[in-house]
């Protein structure tokens, strides 16, 4: 018989439901990564003990780590289906869905509240409209690079799960939305509205909440300089609130 | 009044631009999708955007990129929208970069650079080598934006399932699914936009992302819109082949000096160099993708005897490669295990582009009155062959047009229009019926191993080099594969998140646009573009200068032709061993 691999998978048919451990064997292909091992399954629904169940429901999208839809708890560690090599897993391979987000069903989780999160800092560029009207403001190509890392970001939500900050009892709206509001107090033209975004920011749930774990920085797939743009938020937002009380006093 | 409200069906470049140029112009939009826009396809294109911004003094001009863009297409695309594109073009850059995308810089801040396959200028700007990623998140933040105000409806999670027409046949909204819930409805729209991107799945492993089913394109070829141009499918010459796809290595590579080569009597050959002086390594991707295949096919000099070629940036400075081409390098050492500053690359070409979509107006309108499409699931920018950089500009004009022609189509409307209710009731029920077919599947048949079944013809035969009688076998394995579709079984019977009966519905839809794309290419017995008949090794124009339109019928796809809009460029035969002739301007 060809060689397998054993994956171990965290299941669960929806929101409400239960979830249960089932365990699959699927083909060994060279070169293969979680997502053809889930692929396995699809083409064959059957689980180690030889019965027939369902297809593992779970989110990808380009299949090449630049979407963040396929962000699962992989071997302990939230990270990327897409690019874990089954090569370099140990087995067999557990495989369970994002702790920090509601579950839809299986691996597939609801990360909507990150979007809503980006809504409240105000994560974009207050243009004028959408017609020509020449080039925008010259950036210099230093703070450009900074700001490119920055713009990675794909609100996988490895750090959120990696934060120890984010949780339950928190309000603390976690790492990815501190990168993106350093972002865009960045941008020359997004800088015209950074009393609102460290508003935002600074208040509940803000910047403020980060007790500085940095798990943050190991977890996150694109490398974003979370250090540094957690740092500046912290001194911008604090020389914020000092301008603000200083003007009420 | 209420408010003219208009339904956009993809959440990638083309459907985000129609959005908030709709949105500017005071429409309502719902907007629909599979998932957050973040996660669409348009975030996986790498090399940049082109445009004759010419920062660098070479004297590059729109009329050069439009003239580049004909050639480059093998003088199928139409030449009036193809211009409005490129005349364009350095403005959409500049909107960019009002609404803060992160384009590379020069040293005096000003936006960089590079130059791309077919070109003899630097004319397409990027954002390190994620430039589509940036352009996606900038439209998406734009989105938010309105959203934030009320004004757009996001549907995340919802899959597009039919257009719903009036007895006039025009187009009055849509029918959708939650992908969650499996709940079916209805939306009323004043108008409708497509912008659902390639059906590339239909080719099974391809450079495309797993939502690229087809299946938008082929439900409204079923319901009455055209087809154009599908035989035309762009192949990358550089990918990297893997298990569930091949991944791209994005033309910037070449772009950045990456030499193409094999070797031969023991020694490099640099065989793009010496085949094609005056372009080298960066020749289109047609021409690039047909010396690959022939090299390693024909001549069976591939790397270690398999089919694969070097595509080498060893001898480039490491860190100018990282500012440049990190993104892309990254995806290469991580799939492909080898660290690409140091040790040459090992790719091969794949799948990558539909060229052919929704036959569109000028307006970006298909036949149905109301229903517009806009990126890559409609036909016009690129012809025969599309070149490298001009794909995210043809998704972000074609999302402008739209967005600016659906505002001319409501106000020329009759005001208060009602579309009778039971249009969209009838609709919505016989969406429900055949999903609860589906649900009634009970054969032997595997849909995913079907859908590999297809993958693997599609590929062998309807891509780099076509011969007439493997055409008509897959047609013939295609036609099986939809008798074997009846016999299917469903493995997941829950009405929650079920993508196995989703995935049947699509398969159905893939399966009549592989006939449409197979029998486009068994027609056309001439070699153009992307399109290449060793039987017929050259361009046909007085026989073969016109475009395909498929038409739906039970019994398969109805050919028929139309008429080139050539008026301002004349035919002249296309090679890349020396430079281009010049054409006058107007
Ligand atoms: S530094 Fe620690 S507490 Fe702060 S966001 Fe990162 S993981 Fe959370
Ligand atoms: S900061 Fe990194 S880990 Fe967090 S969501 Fe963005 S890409 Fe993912
Ligand atoms: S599928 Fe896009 S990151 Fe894995």
């Amino acid at each position: 018989m060809a060689d397998t691999i054993r994956l171990k998978i965290k299941r669960q048919e929806n929101a409400e439901s239960q979830p249960y451990w089932e365990e699959f064997d699927v083909p060994y292909q060279k070169n293969m990564n979680v997502i053809s091992a889930l692929m396995e399954i699809q083409l064959n629904p059957v689980n180690a003990k030889g019965q027939k169940t369902t297809p593992v429901v779970w989110d990808c999208s380009c299949l090449e780590e630049v979407c963040g839809a396929c962000t699962m708890i992989i071997n302990k560690k939230a990270r990327q289906a897409c690019s874990a090599l089954v090569d370099q897993l140990d087995k067999p391979i557990v495989l369970e869905p994002l702790t920090k987000f509601p579950v839809v069903c299986d691996l597939m989780v609801d990360r909507q509240i990150m979007f809503e999160y980006l809504k409240k800092v105000k994560a974009w560029i207050d243009v004028d409209g959408y017609y020509f009207a020449g080039p925008g403001p010259r950036v210099p190509e230093k703070v450009r690079r900074f700001a490119y890392d920055l713009s990675r970001c794909m609100t996988c939500g490895c750090c959120m799960e990696a934060c120890p900050n984010v949780n339950d009892k928190s309000t603390f709206m976690g790492p990815a939305v501190i990168a993106q509001t350093r972002l865009f107090t960045l941008h020359p033209t997004g800088e015209a509205n950074k009393e609102e975004r460290l508003d935002a920011i600074s208040g509940k749930g803000g910047v403020a909440e980060c007790g500085n774990a940095q798990n943050c920085i190991q977890v996150c797939p694109k490398g974003l300089p979370l250090r540094r743009a957690i740092g500046e938020m912290n001194r911008l937002t604090f020389s914020h609130s000092l301008k603000k009380w200083l003007k009420a006093e | 009044m209420a408010k003219a409200k208009i339904i956009v069906v993809g959440g990638g470049l083309a459907g985000l631009m129609t959005t908030v140029k709709a949105l500017e112009a005071g429409l309502e939009v719902d907007l629909f999708a599979y998932g957050p826009s973040k996660r669409s396809h348009s975030a996986c294109a790498q090399g940049g955007l082109n445009a004759a911004v010419d920062t660098m003094g070479e004297g590059d001009t729109p009329w050069e990129h439009f003239d580049d863009t004909i050639y480059g297409g093998d003088f199928l695309a139409n030449q009036t929208p193809v211009k409005g594109m490129c005349e364009t073009a350095p403005d959409i850059v500049y909107l960019f970069d009002r609404m803060g995308t992160m384009f590379n810089r020069s040293s005096e801040g000003r936006i960089l650079v590079r130059r791309l396959g077919g070109v003899k200028y630097h004319r397409t700007v990027f954002a390190g080598a994620t430039t589509g990623q940036q352009l996606l998140y900038t439209l998406d933040e734009q989105v938010r934006r309105w959203e934030d105000k009320g004004l757009v409806n996001r549907y995340e999670g919802w899959e597009f399932l039919s257009a719903v027409l009036d007895e006039n046949g025009v187009c009055r909204g849509i029918t959708a699914q939650d992908l969650t819930s499996m709940e079916i409805c209805s939306f009323k729209g004043d108008a409708v936009v497509i912008a659902t991107g390639g059906p590339g799945m239909i080719f099974g492993e391809t450079t495309n992302s797993t939502l690229n089913t087809g299946y938008a394109a082929g439900q409204l070829y079923m319901q009455g819109v055209n087809y154009a141009n599908g035989e035309f499918i762009q192949i990358h010459p550089t990918a990297i082949p893997g298990a569930d796809k091949n991944r791209l290595m994005s033309e910037s590579a070449r772009g950045e000096g990456g030499r193409i080569w094999t070797y031969k009597d023991g020694k490099p050959w640099y065989f793009l160099e010496e085949w094609y002086p005056a372009y080298g390594n960066l020749v289109p991707r047609d021409v690039a993708t047909r010396a690959i295949f022939k090299v390693c096919v024909d001549m069976g000099l591939g790397v270690d005897g398999k089919n694969m070629v070097y595509l080498d940036l060893s001898h480039k400075d490491p860190e100018e490669l990282d500012n440049k081409l990190g993104g892309i390098l990254e995806i290469y050492e991580k799939f492909g295990g080898d660290d690409p500053r140091k040790v040459p690359m090992k790719i091969f070409p794949a799948m990558h582009y539909s060229m052919g979509g929704l036959w569109v107006d000028f307006n970006q309108m298909t036949n149905v009155t109301g229903l517009f499409a806009a990126g890559e699931c409609e036909y016009q920018y690129h012809g025969a062959n599309r070149l490298g950089g001009n794909g995210m500009l043809s998704a972000i004009y074609g999302g402008l047009v739209a967005g600016r022609t659906v505002v001319e189509y409501i106000s020329g409307q009759e005001s208060g229009h009602k579309a009778k209710s039971s249009i969209f009731e009838f609709e919505v029920s016989r969406q429900k019926e055949e999903f609860k077919q589906i649900y009634k599947m009970e054969g032997k048949e595997n849909p995913y191993a079907l859908q590999k079944e297809l993958g693997e013809w599609m590929t062998r035969n309807v891509t780099v080099v076509r011969y007439n009688n493997r055409l008509q076998e897959t047609d013939n394995k295609i036609q099986e594969l939809m008798e074997r579709y009846h016999n299917i079984g469903l493995d997941n019977h829950n009405f929650w998140c079920n993508q196995n009966a989703v995935f049947i519905r699509q398969l159905w839809r893939r399966l009549q646009l592989a006939r449409v794309i197979t029998l486009g290419a068994l027609a056309r017995n001439e070699s153009r573009g992307a399109h290449y008949k060793p039987e017929f090794p050259d361009r046909d124009d007085e026989n073969w200068l016109k475009t395909t339109i498929a038409e739906y019928t039970a019994d398969g796809p109805k050919l028929s032709y139309e008429e080139v809009d050539i008026q301002y460029i004349k035919p002249r035969v296309r090679k890349y061993d020396v430079d281009k002739e010049v054409t006058m301007n107007g």
